[in-house]
């Protein structure tokens, strides 16, 4: 992991989360502005995933367990997608909700991470 | 909206709000077993009783998951009952937790009511119940 671009991912799902958790109930429906939100978290934890494969080459190990932290960020990806195809389909304001509940699930993941590979086991 | 009788705009929120619901149920189903099987692959021998219950909540938080999604009063019923194991879980755990903190060595999902998770697994099967007996 790269320590500026996590903050920023976890920055970038904070604000996403909030703003479609916001927007959803206020009653508006899936946009371009909430399903683009989504898919930028989603873009950021596939950037993350290719970052967490090479960084081992560079000799930036994870000190916590590998394990742990793939579950972790296996997860986070798939919820996005999930969560898209959900809005997708019901177009109503609670997808709006469900997209801002996943974003937010995903900061706290992406934090979780951050965490296993930094400090623990240290 | 403004069209809608009131009947028809509470009764479509109340499906709403449940959409939302069982989202966060099906995040935490994910977050549980993934934790869960990390636990029993890695150290289980560590903490047996807690990794156990973490996997029970697991599979709990999944059947919840999918009773809630699914319909008809059958599911409505399983529904009730695995809500309900899950707010006296995570109730009888939290008071064990704190008061014969021993016996979970390492946490579980229920620990101390559920704050590693946000106290999300407390709240939950508040909200679950109210919604079910919303819409029986």
């Amino acid at each position: 992991m790269i320590e500026w671009f996590t903050t920023v991912q976890v920055v970038v799902a904070v604000a996403a989360g909030l703003l479609c958790v916001v927007l959803g109930l206020t009653g508006r429906k899936p946009s371009d502005l909430t399903m683009g939100a989504t898919a930028l978290v989603e873009l950021l934890l596939v950037v993350q995933l290719i970052v967490a494969i090479a960084a081992p080459a560079f000799g930036n190990e994870a000190r916590g367990s590998v394990l742990e932290f793939y579950i972790y960020l296996i997860s986070a990806v798939l919820l996005p997608v999930a969560g898209g195809f959900w809005a997708l389909i019901e177009r109503t304001r609670w997808s709006t909700v469900v997209l801002g509940a996943i974003c937010l699930a995903v900061a706290v993941m992406v934090y979780r991470m951050n965490v296993i590979w930094f400090v623990q086991g240290a | 909206m403004a069209d809608d009788t009131l009947a028809l705009a509470s009764k479509t929120r109340s499906r709403g709000i449940g959409r939302a619901l069982i989202a966060v149920y099906g995040i935490l189903a994910l977050a549980a077993t993934g934790r869960s099987v990390y636990e029993i692959i890695a150290k289980f021998d560590q903490a047996p009783l807690a990794y156990t219950l973490s996997a029970v909540a697991a599979v709990v938080y999944i059947v919840a998951t999918v009773a809630l999604i699914a319909p008809g009063p059958l599911w409505h019923r399983v529904a009730l009952i695995t809500i309900s194991f899950e707010l006296v879980g995570v109730v009888t755990v939290g008071t064990l937790s704190l008061f014969l903190p021993e016996l979970f060595a390492k946490a579980s999902v229920w620990s101390w009511y559920g704050m590693g998770y946000l106290f999300i697994p407390l709240v939950l099967p508040v909200l679950g119940l109210l919604w079910l007996r919303r819409t029986k």
